[in-house]
């Protein structure tokens, strides 16, 4: 290792004589950026769950003192009792927090930056300066959220979706500040989140390694690649109507106003033609991951790569011409529910192919079951449940009983939780070396993968359960119906499971924070893996390589008949590999 | 503790848990698949000393097969959903003789305007609207509206006759609902938007509020009172012999 490192500083162009704000605060290095926005999504992350342990108090024992919950101030939670406009404050920023800076920055913010010039074999990100700015302007955007919790009247209460009216006015909100404090902090995070996008299909069309051909790019960076390019045709959306809307709070124009002639189902369409193709920003990543994962602990070419690639691409098309299912009961044209139910129902064949392609690739392997192959086959499994429960909803007539109650959040949780985040679990760990140089605690990642996965099925499959018996969201105290009143213990008993949850995930944090000064030194590739990064040291220097790989196959060719080993690396020049053909845009 | 869907209170009930039970036998039995395959591969293809991995890139009959089979699937679901949806959202769903109730919903109250003898809702009018005197934006120009009969947070309707709402908002975005009827629409301010239902079951229901609508939102409820049809007209007479005597509810 330390031969590599000093020949990469002998003669490489990148001189590391950075200063340490040049090296760490304000850099420009796409790994040190990555692990950057780790800090502050995992940051957020603990936020958001913290916010959702209080939502679990309030449901499960409405108006008893929260325990600790005497350290609020009298605004919130007087003598530990939630508030109503506490609790609406709480239902908001954890969607806010959780899709936007939790899950989101956690797999474009995080694994965007960090795996692309790794995967693909390039020294660094095209644009390293706007790239700089993408995390600092996310950054900025994070802090203007988190500090409306504590403005007078406290942050946005109409939910993470600010349907207008009641997020444009403060006599029918409530709140003033925070309002506009979320649509500013949006229109921060959209500028982040098009800085971000433009980079990485930059990155992907013009950097890759000579030999990196199209159909040669690891599933995770394809799917990155069609995420950036979703993200940049959703997000200017979301960023546009923030502006709408900040427009509407602080300089009464009336896009929204019923009284005005304006339209209050425009906002929906505008935040849900961001807000669908979101969701998938949210999932294909995970997907793209979750395939690197299951690849490598199968010890077996990816089943299907083809079609694997084209399923994402499919998904990212149809993401975009579904929003309307957010909108069946909305007032909209039933007409045109009866269009986006067809357009809604038809994702489930490209996920399907992906679910059935993943135990494809599972199937006579030879599975080892390291943490990260752990989360990879939980994200097939709760994925398939958090994709399946769609399909209740995509149906009209069924989405008319189901909208807005549990049985929602229960969907969303199986896709963005049982999906996205073990999928993120099971990332960090395997990429965890290459980021710090050493290997997370295995045995400690076993027991919080199992607690996680036990008390996270616990808190969300019963809200299935509650959703179907007619249970609403975003209610302060469900006892206030009588037909809510016997599901009183359904609901204790999701929130017990939830503080559990929450419990679970300190060991991950002591692990994540442990093995950084003291886990095992990692070898040079811990996971027998094909992918580049494992070509480099770890952590890798600045500028990645001394110089560039080249690239003769694909990432997985696991178990080639005839070899010793059960990988082959994308780099490894068999006698019978031809040299690729050096093209132009790879001679950068 | 209810472990299935709610009572079946409304034509569209039996319909809708149909369509909801069809669902469910088709991604039950997907789901079975899945996991039990999981399960089994997860057993079956452990990693061993001295094993090797199949060598691999796929299957392309297999694939075609299991793409074929979801899109078939999904497709005649969207059939029979959408034949359903039109039933009961479709243009010209409405039953000609469905009984017109307009309801008006505010922060944080439903209020219920019925016709009266000439069968007739008046004409409503957001600008007409006053907190004390006029809480739904009856006009009074309209002679239809003379008779009708204003009441807060109860909504009664008689059995086995469809009934046809009116929804209006006033400020932000409500959502009726009423889940024994499986009914559930959005009012926005700025329209009025017609959702028709036919209750089977006489009895006392709940309408919630179901779209975040402010800081009451968890208690703008309402009852439900599905009537025979005489009783629905001794409570229509007695009503609009109260309003004749100026009590107002």
């Amino acid at each position: 290792m330390t031969t590599v490192a000093a020949t990469a500083h002998a003669t490489h162009a990148h001189h590391d004589d950075r200063s340490f704000i040049q090296k760490y605060i304000f850099s420009t290095d796409h790994k040190i950026i990555g692990i950057q926005f780790l800090f502050l999504s995992l940051f957020f992350l603990m936020v958001g769950g913290l916010l959702a342990m209080q939502i679990r108090w309030q449901l499960a024992f409405p108006g008893k003192p929260m325990p600790g919950g005497g350290i609020l101030p009298e605004t919130m939670a007087p003598g530990g009792v939630l508030l109503p406009e506490y609790y609406l404050q709480l239902v908001t920023m954890h969607g806010t927090f959780m899709v936007f800076f939790a899950i989101m920055l956690l797999l474009v913010g995080v694994y965007a930056n960090f795996l692309i010039p790794l995967k693909i074999g390039a020294h660094d990100m095209a644009f390293p300066r706007v790239n700089m700015a993408s995390f600092w302007s996310a950054f900025a955007s994070g802090i203007v959220m988190l500090m409306s919790l504590f403005v007078p009247e406290g942050s946005s209460r109409a939910g993470w979706t600010m349907y207008v009216p009641l997020s444009a006015r403060h006599d029918y909100s409530g709140a003033e500040f925070g309002q506009e404090m979320w649509s500013i902090s949006i229109i921060l995070f959209g500028l982040s989140s098009i800085l971000g996008s433009l980079n990485y299909i930059t990155t992907v069309i013009n950097n890759r390694a000579v030999g990196m051909t199209w159909f040669r790019m690891p599933l995770s960076v394809w799917a990155l690649f069609i995420t950036a390019i979703l993200g940049l045709l959703a997000v200017p959306v979301l960023a546009g109507a923030a502006i709408m809307l900040l427009f509407e709070q602080v300089l009464g124009t009336h896009f929204f106003d019923p009284t005005a002639g304006g339209q209050p189902i425009l906002w929906q369409h505008l935040f849900w033609f961001f807000g669908h193709p979101e969701v998938y920003i949210l999932i294909l990543p995970a997907m793209g991951m979750t395939s690197e994962l299951i690849a490598n602990g199968s010890r077996k070419p990816i089943f299907g790569y083809h079609s694997m690639v084209f399923a994402i691409a499919g998904i990212a098309f149809l993401g975009w011409i579904v929003w309307g299912h957010h909108m069946f009961v909305s007032g909209m044209n039933p007409t045109l529910g009866s269009s986006f139910m067809v357009s809604t129902l038809l994702i489930a064949v490209p996920s399907a192919i992906k679910v059935f392609n993943w135990m494809g690739t599972m199937w006579r392997g030879n599975l080892r079951f390291h943490v990260p192959m752990l989360h990879g086959v939980a994200f097939v499994a709760m994925f398939t449940i958090g994709g399946l429960s769609g399909i209740f909803m995509a149906a009209t007539p069924v989405d008319m009983f189901i909208h807005d109650t549990y049985f929602i959040v229960a969907h969303l949780h199986y896709v963005l939780f049982g999906g996205s985040l073990f999928a993120i679990f099971g990332a960090i760990v395997f990429w965890y070396p290459k980021m710090f140089g050493r290997m997370m605690n295995e045995t400690w990642g076993k027991i919080h993968f199992w607690l996680t996965f036990i008390f996270y099925n616990g808190t969300f499959f019963p809200m299935h359960i509650i959703g179907m018996a007619g249970h609403m969201r975003r209610l302060y105290d469900p006892t206030i119906y009588d037909f809510l009143k016997p599901m009183q213990p359904m609901n204790q008993f999701i929130s017990i499971c939830a503080f559990l949850l929450y419990g679970s995930q300190i060991i991950f944090f002591v692990n994540f924070w442990w093995s950084m000064f003291k886990g095992k030194k990692a070898p040079l590739n811990p996971w027998d893996d094909n992918g580049l990064e494992w070509t480099t040291p770890s952590p890798a220097p600045h500028g990645n390589w001394d110089t560039l790989p080249t690239v003769y196959r694909g990432p997985y060719e696991f178990s080639v008949p005839g070899m010793s080993e059960d990988y082959l690396p994308q780099n490894r020049k068999l006698p019978t590999d031809r040299e690729p053909v050096m093209t132009p845009a790879a001679g950068h | 503790m209810h472990w299935w869907l709610p009572p079946q209170g409304s034509t569209f009930a039996p319909q809708i848990d149909w369509m909801f039970t069809a669902i469910l036998i088709i991604t039950g039995i997907t789901f079975v698949g899945v996991e039990l395959g999981l399960l089994w591969f997860i057993f079956a293809y452990r990693e061993r000393p001295g094993r090797k991995a199949y060598f691999t890139h796929g299957n392309t009959s297999a694939e075609i097969i299991w793409t074929a089979i979801p899109a078939v699937t999904m497709v005649i679901l969207g059939l029979m959903s959408n034949g359903l949806w039109v039933k009961i959202k479709g243009r010209n769903s409405v039953p000609a003789n469905a009984y017109p109730i307009g309801v008006h919903a505010k922060q944080f109250e439903w209020w219920f305007t019925y016709p009266g003898p000439d069968g007739k809702l008046g004409r409503v009018s957001p600008a007409l609207v006053s907190k004390t005197t006029n809480p739904t934006g009856l006009d009074p120009d309209d002679p239809a509206s003379h008779d009708d009969i204003v009441v807060r947070n109860q909504l009664h309707v008689p059995v086995g006759r469809p009934v046809v709402a009116y929804l209006t908002a006033e400020d932000v975005i409500h959502s009726f609902y009423v889940p024994e009827f499986r009914v559930r629409q959005d009012v926005v301010p700025g329209m009025e938007i017609r959702s028709w239902f036919e209750a089977t079951v006489p009895g006392t229901y709940e309408l919630g509020c179901s779209q975040l609508c402010g800081l009451g939102h968890y208690k703008m409820r309402a009852q439900v009172f599905v009537h025979t049809q005489e009783d629905f007209d001794a409570w229509m007479q007695q009503r609009a012999a109260q309003a004749k005597g100026g009590a107002t509810p």
